[in-house]
Order: structure tokens, then C-alpha cells, then sequence
């Protein structure tokens, strides 16, 4: 009777956050719905309850059905069966779990067969499922694709695509080439558009595609002759049905074996354009792309959350010495930083999701009618936090994650080595997430803009200004004490040449930078959650303390590093 | 062709799967405060064969009747979650302390003013482990019943074929509608509650559930009367007190004892092949292994 939503009470008090409420009436629209369709809400306190009940079947079916199913799906895997994927047995019977359950397009508009959901609970969904089998996660979050489809494509197009998630569609988003990975602007794919037949023709090879075999898939092709970058290129969609890709191989890989990890072939493969030309990269896939490293973070979350307990579990049941091993300071200091850095991670993903929530809900309301000046301005504000948080929120979720699953598996011992345990495939699983949908050292390079622009120095003040109990002041000036170390050190970095940035030396200290701010970031998002639960308290303090200590090491490096001293590390 | 028209008997029970420390009273009977109150197993199992007739026979309907207290309401609102369109609670403080014959009594009573092709009910409920209530309201309505069904395969010319799981192997069988038929666990699980569904469903209410509601509330159960859950009295469905509750019950419980499982005695055995064999050979004679 295992159900993942309800045995976790962070993620309704996550849920439940107050900025909900101006996101709901803003998502929901005066509940206009509410006569239309029978399964809209009639109130807010009605939609807070619908995503309550939804969680607890996500979080039911994540229980019974996906984690019972994970070890056999990475065993099994899926294969290439006459240039199609077929899913190994559990992941078919996990979708269609998901999708008998109406569950699929939650965040979809109604008209189109979807639960107009917010993000924040959809991103819940991902973790919560992740938690379960971090490769369905994939298939699962690549729903993601519809959103880009009804934000970008023409009427016709969301006609005819949108309503079949709901049915069960899966999505894809092929992006990567042989020669175009992190560097999407060299994607060679050709589209061309057949006069005669009036339809645009894919022809070229796309590689390390997930969930490659998808019923509906966004591609990134280049539409422009001559060009060579990324302003040369659209975003089609492709209907499975057409049967004109084929499947080439599918990869072998270190973890998420559930996931099918494709090699596909086009040839005169018809599409349709999606949005503008030209707009492909620099626009739509921008946009898809943020998505998916929110849906990155939601997963690094679940994978650590089934690593944490994994531990847990073992280290009260594991005896050695008379006692278990979690009686020992050596494992039980181990399990708490894990706890330590889950719940970091967690309030960093659910905060990051409320700002992709309230310039996606401005862009939902700016459908029906104009934004006033205010409105317009609060738009542009969430757009500015989301586009910071979200690298910030993939590469610290990531590595925590990978870190957590590390300590997960040496709390196991020889055992964790060994495949008895779910944590040496949680730990295979874990080892994606800071790779995929941009590296961490890719998400430093975005994040860095918040550094150097202020956009972090500034949410720090917002947090800085906020309401706390006086109980918690000791740990607001602990915090107060590392703005000022980190605007000091940024300053360093920025002004080491006098005059102009040396970026060299920036991108050399970005990651220490980026992480000195993540660290007052989270420490206050933390502190701000014993405000509507105290047992927070401890969490609290502890990561301030470690972040502290963190930052001191940190600028102390920063501080004593010339600009001559770079010449060291070049190869 | 229409569809049929589907009756799911559904009970409200309290989960014996996961029994705690304090899962009896000291009397010997249930704790039914300390047990979560669940749909019982096999009339999930029920429900789904239900549905999955809706799902083939296009415009047939499920409608799930239940008999319990007011709370029993809860597990009308499971069922419309998993796919069932509307439900009766059969409810009255005349029902209290009723056994399957006063019960299956009633629950005909009840059918009696509902139309239906077919009534489909769990084989037993985890509480009672009796296996009667199907069996006695079929023979009450004078109805053929197919009994430890598994699988509904077909229906066709009023006539409907069922898959039976039996010791020792499975018999297929076919009768008239209207019929009973009671379904094993062995039977695919029921479906997850669907999203559209729970929400469209959640607030569907009880009579009795919607007193001291707000005026908004009771709007909205005006303008939707499919959020109605219909409440059955003793009135209602005709039935003769006397049949009923205690009177109407023959069975009666004499005893009840508590049974608590503990270790009598321990054997030390050392890892030699003679204990091994000794103790594999008393495991076979007292049946604790094979048959």
C-alpha cells in the first residue's frame, strides 16, 4: 500500500505554498471553466484539492505499480523490434497506468483534453514518479513537449496534436546529432520544403534522442540553405504515424535503461513547422529546454529521495558491532547531510517552479486580453528569476543528487555494490542528471548572467526583507554575513583586470560563484519554510552552517588567486 | 446493440490486510477505529469486470450499491473515481447487526426497485470471509449465479459467458441475463481512479453528507445531478423489519476467542545434514510443507 505522495508530508506543505493562490487565479481565470467542464474547479480551495487528490493517485500509482516494476525494466530494457522500440514490459505497464488514469497533458489547457494544471504540481508529478523509476521519469516529463506545442504551433497544429495526450500519446524531443550536442547551433538535419507535395521533408540522422520512437516528436532541423548557425534553424513536428523515421539502435547504457535512448533516421520524413522559421533554436527549444532542466531537477529530487530512504532503511536494519550502523556518528552524520541536501534541493525546485508558474500563467491571461503596466511588469520579473533559477535549480539538484546517491550506496557497503539492493541501479540512474539536457558546467555558464547581473544579489534582498520568527534571527545574520562575503567576492572576480571583465577569469571562478549564492539562496528558502513548519528548524541550521563554512572556503580561495595564477591550470 | 445495465455490490470494510497491535478490543471483536476503512478487495475486482463490460458494450452503465453507515458513502465515491456512474447507499439504523441472511435480505429489497442485466459482487469481503451475501441474494431474486468468475468474455444475444477459476482448473459457462455473478481476486485488479473523474466526483454527496452545506455548495448539487449519491431506507425499499438487524438474524455469535500468536517452545539444531533431514521430515509429516 505504498502511495509516494502521502508518505512524504513536504510535498503538500510545498504544495501548499501561499504564492498558490495568486497562481491558481491567474491559471484558473475566474474559473471560467466551471460551467464548460465538469471536472474544473469551481474555487480555489477546490483546485488546491483536485491537485491533492491527483498527487495521491500519481503518487499511488508510483508505489504500487512503477517501483515495483523498476528493477525488472532495468534488467529487461527496451529493444529495436523491425526499426520500432518496444518498451520493456513494465514501462508499457507503467504508461499505460498513467495514461488509464487520465493523467497524461496535466498541465494542457481542458480544451484540449488536459487538466490546465499548474506547473508546480506537474513537476511534483515528476518527482514523485522519479522517486519510483527515475528512467519512466523521462518518458513521463517528455509531456513537456505538448506545453512547447500549444505555447508555439498554430491552431491546426494544436488541433490535431494536443488532444491525443490525454489518450496516452508519449513525446520526444529530438535535438542532439552525432555533431551537435551541447553545441545545438551545428545541427545539420535538413528540412526542406517540397513545393509540389506543400510539405516540408526531414532528411538526416539525430542521436541520443530519448524516447526516440515517440508518437509525436518536436525536431530541430535546419531550414535555412547557406546557414551554419543556430538562426538557420526551425522546430517541426512529426507524427509517429507517418512511419517514415525509423529506428537505427538504441543505446546501451550506464543507467534509466527503462529509457530508450535512440539513433533515428529520416528520410523525406514530412513535418510540419512549428511556429516561425528561424525561431527553432533560439526560441522554441530555449523554452522547451528550460522546461525540461525544471523537469531535471524534479527527477534529481525523486532519485534522491529513493536514495536517502534506501539508506535509511538499511542503516537501522544493518547490524555490525553489536548495534545497528546507524548508532554510529560516521552513518548517522552521513544520513542527516543527505536529508540535509534532499530538503535543500526540494525548496529550491518548488520555488523555481512558482516563478516559471507566474509568467506561464501571465502568458495564459495575455492570450484573452492585454497586461497592464503593472501586470507587464511582474511578467517580466518572474521571466528574469526563472531564467536564473532554473540552470541554478538543474545543476545543484543534480549533484546533489549524484552526491546523495554516492552516500546512499557506501552506507550499503559491499552490499551496495552488489545488485541486491535498488541502490546500485538508483546510483547508476542518478549519474545522468548533471550530463543530460546540459552539463553542470553548462549550467554554471547560464547561471553565472545572475551572478554578474545582480539578479541573485537582488532575490537575496526580496528574501532578506521577508518576515521571520525572532527565533530564527541568529541564523539571518549568519546569512546577512554571507551576502556581504559574496558580494565582495563577486566584486573581486568582476573588477581583477581594474577596468573591463576578464571572462576567463569569471568563467574560472563561476561555479564558486554561482554556489556562493546558491548557498544564501537556499539557506533563506529554508529559514522562510520553519515559518509554516517549525520541524524545518533544524534543516535550517544545519545547511546554513555547512553553506557558511562553504563560502568562507571558497572566497578565501577566490581572494588569494591572481590573474596570472590561470596559467597554472591551462592544458 | 445497448449496453447493459451493471449493479456492482461494493462493501465498506475495515483493512485486515495490515493489522497492528491493537486491531481487536479486548472483547475479541474488530476495533473498527483503529483499522482504515477501505472498498473491500474483491469488490474492486468486481468493479473492474464491470467496467471493462462498459468499456465493450457502449451505453451500459455501472451503478454501485452499497449498505452501511452514513460514511459507507465514501467507497460510492471510490467506485466513481475507478469509472462507475452513480451509486445507492443502502442506509438505516434498522440494517445495524444484520448477518449475510438478513443482509442479502435487504440488499434484494433494494435491487428489487433498481432495473439491472447484471449484478456483479466481490466473492467474499476480507471482514467476514463468509462468501454468502452473492450467492443469497441471487437465490432471492430467483436469478441463475455464476460463482469464483475470473473473466466476463462476451455477451451476445441476452446471453453472457463468464471464465471460472476453480481448484482445479477453469470452466467456461454461459447464461441469461439478468444474473449474479461473483468475482475472485484472482480476477484482473481493479483500474487506478482516474484525474478526470476524481474531480468531476468529489463532491458528490449524500443527503445526509450535504446537511449544513452553504447555499453556493447546494447550488452547484442542483446544477449537477449526477452529484447526487441516492440514500435507500428500510422505507424506501419495502423490507420487513423483521427480517432484519438482530431479529432477522440467526446467526449468533457464542464465543469469540483471541488468538495470540507466540513461540511455545524453541529447537536448537546445528548445521549437520541429520538435523537438517530430521527437521525437513517433521516439516513434511505435520504439513507445514507440500501438502
Amino acid at each position: 500500500m505504498a502511495n509516494f505522495y502521502t508518505d512524504n508530508k513536504d510535498l503538500k506543505f510545498h504544495l501548499d505554498h501561499p504564492l498558490m493562490k495568486k497562481i491558481v487565479a491567474l491559471k484558473e481565470n475566474n474559473y471560467v471553466d466551471k460551467d464548460k467542464y465538469d471536472y474544473a474547479p469551481v474555487d480555489f480551495e477546490d483546485t488546491m484539492d483536485s491537485y491533492d487528490k491527483v498527487m495521491e493517485i500519481i503518487g499511488d500509482i508510483s508505489g504500487e505499480i512503477i517501483a515495483p516494476n523498476a528493477e525488472a525494466v532495468d534488467a529487461e530494457g527496451p529493444k529495436v523490434v523491425n526499426s520500432r522500440v518496444v518498451y520493456a514490459k513494465g514501462t508499457q505497464e507503467n504508461h499505460d497506468a498513467m495514461a488509464n488514469a487520465g493523467l497524461i497533458g496535466i498541465s494542457l489547457p481542458r480544451k484540449y483534453g488536459g487538466l490546465n494544471f499548474t506547473i508546480t504540481p506537474y513537476v511534483m508529478s515528476c518527482e514523485l514518479v522519479s522517486r519510483a523509476d527515475a528512467g519512466f521519469g523521462n518518458i513521463w516529463g517528455l509531456q513537456d513537449c505538448a506545453e512547447t506545442l500549444h505555447e508555439f504551433a498554430n491552431e491546426e497544429i494544436k488541433d490535431e496534436f494536443l488532444p491525443r495526450f490525454n489518450k496516452g500519446a508519449t513525446a520526444a524531443m529530438d535535438l542532439t546529432e552525432p555533431d551537435a550536442g551541447s553545441d545545438l547551433q551545428a545541427v545539420m538535419l535538413k528540412a526542406h520544403y517540397d513545393e509540389k507535395k506543400g510539405k516540408w521533408l526531414l532528411n538526416g540522422v539525430k542521436r541520443f534522442i530519448t524516447n526516440g520512437d515517440a508518437e509525436v516528436s518536436l525536431v530541430l532541423a535546419r531550414s535555412e540553405e547557406d546557414t551554419t548557425d543556430g538562426r538557420g534553424l526551425s522546430l517541426f513536428v512529426y507524427d509517429k504515424d507517418d512511419k517514415t523515421m525509423t529506428v537505427r539502435r538504441i543505446e546501451n547504457k550506464l543507467g534509466i535503461k527503462g529509457s530508450p535512448t535512440c539513433e533515428l533516421v529520416f528520410k523525406d520524413a514530412e513535418a510540419k513547422l512549428v511556429g516561425d522559421r528561424r525561431l527553432g533554436l533560439i526560441k522554441y527549444v530555449m523554452s522547451l529546454m528550460n522546461s525540461a532542466r525544471l523537469g531535471i531537477g524534479a527527477q534529481s529530487v525523486g532519485i534522491s529521495e529513493a536514495a536517502y530512504r534506501e539508506a535509511l532503511q538499511y542503516a537501522k536494519e544493518r547490524e555490525q558491532f553489536g548495534k545497528p550502523i546507524i548508532q554510529f556518528p560516521a552513518v548517522y552524520e552521513m544520513l542527516t547531510d543527505m536529508e540535509v541536501k534532499l530538503k535543500a534541493s526540494r525548496t529550491l525546485l518548488y520555488e523555481t517552479c512558482r516563478f516559471v508558474d507566474m509568467y506561464k500563467a501571465y502568458n495564459i491571461v495575455a492570450e484573452g486580453r492585454k497586461l497592464d503596466k503593472e501586470e507587464r511588469a511582474e511578467y517580466k520579473h518572474y521571466v528574469r528569476l526563472a531564467d536564473v533559477f532554473t540552470p541554478l535549480l538543474k545543476a545543484i539538484t543534480s549533484e546533489y543528487c549524484n552526491e546523495v546517491s554516492y552516500d546512499s550506496l557506501q552506507i550499503h557497503g559491499g552490499s551496495g555494490y552488489m545488485k541486491d539492493y535498488p541502490i546500485e541501479r538508483i546510483f547508476r540512474d542518478a549519474r545522468i542528471t548533471n550530463i543530460y539536457e546540459g552539463t553542470t558546467q553548462l549550467q554554471i555558464v547560464a547561471a553565472i548572467r545572475g551572478v554578474s547581473t545582480g539578479s541573485y544579489l537582488k532575490q537575496i534582498r526580496v528574501y532578506e526583507a521577508q518576515e521571520l520568527k525572532p527565533e530564527y534571527d541568529y541564523l539571518r545574520r549568519f546569512l546577512i554575513d554571507m551576502t556581504a562575503e559574496y558580494e565582495t567576492t563577486v566584486s573581486n572576480v568582476l573588477d581583477i583586470n581594474g577596468k573591463e571583465v576578464d571572462n576567463d577569469y569569471l568563467d574560472f571562478h563561476a561555479r564558486r560563484l554561482v554556489e556562493m549564492a546558491g548557498n544564501v539562496i537556499i539557506g533563506y528558502l529554508l529559514l522562510n519554510d520553519t515559518m509554516r513548519d517549525s520541524d524545518n528548524e533544524k534543516f535550517a541550521e544545519l545547511f546554513i552552517r555547512k553553506g557558511r563554512t562553504q563560502n568562507k572556503e571558497k572566497a578565501m580561495y577566490i581572494e588569494n588567486f591572481e590573474l596570472k595564477n590561470l596559467g597554472v591550470f591551462k592544458k | 446493440m445497448t449496453g447493459l445495465k451493471i449493479i456492482v455490490l461494493a462493501k465498506q470494510v475495515p483493512d485486515t490486510r495490515n493489522v497492528g497491535k491493537d486491531a481487536m478490543k479486548a472483547d475479541g471483536t474488530v476495533n473498527r477505529a483503529a483499522l482504515p476503512a477501505i472498498f473491500n478487495p474483491e469488490d474492486l475486482n468486481a468493479l473492474e469486470q464491470a467496467l471493462r463490460i462498459k468499456d465493450s458494450y457502449p451505453g451500459s452503465t455501472v451503478t454501485i450499491l452499497t449498505m452501511g453507515p452514513g460514511r459507507a458513502a465514501e467507497i460510492i465515491r471510490e467506485g466513481m473515481y475507478r469509472g462507475a456512474d452513480n451509486g445507492y447507499l443502502l442506509t438505516d439504523r434498522a440494517f445495524a447487526g444484520s448477518d449475510t441472511l438478513a443482509t442479502s435480505y435487504a440488499i434484494s429489497c433494494a435491487i428489487r426497485k433498481l432495473d439491472f442485466d447484471v449484478l456483479i459482487a466481490g466473492r467474499q469481503a476480507i471482514d467476514g470471509d463468509t462468501a454468502q451475501v452473492g450467492p443469497q441474494v441471487a437465490e432471492k431474486l430467483g436469478l441463475p449465479q455464476v460463482t469464483y468468475a475470473e473473466d466476463v468474455l462476451k455477451y451476445e444475444k441476452k446471453r453472457i459467458t463468464i471464465k471460472r477459476r476453480l481448484e482445479r482448473g477453469i470452466e467456461i459457462v454461459s447464461t441469461p441475463v439478468p444474473c449474479v455473478i461473483t468475482v475472485n481476486a484472482t480476477a484482473p485488479d481493479c483500474r487506478p481512479r482516474n484525474a478526470k473523474a476524481i474531480m468531476k466526483f468529489k463532491h458528490a454527496k449524500t443527503i445526509t453528507e450535504l446537511q449544513g452545506a452553504d447555499e453556493d455548495y447546494m447550488k452547484m448539487h442542483d446544477d449537477r445531478p449526477y452529484l447526487r449519491i441516492e440514500e435507500m431506507s428500510v422505507v424506501d425499499v419495502q423490507a420487513d423489519t423483521k427480517w432484519l438487524g438482530l431479529s432477522g438474524s440467526p446467526t449468533k455469535v457464542k464465543t469469540i476467542e483471541s488468538v495470540v500468536f507466540q513461540a511455545k517452545e524453541s529447537k536448537r539444531l546445528t548445521s549437520s545434514k541429520s538435523d537438517i533431514n530430521a527437521l525437513m521430515n517433521e516439516l513434511l509429516a505435520n504439513h507445514t510443507l507440500g501438502n
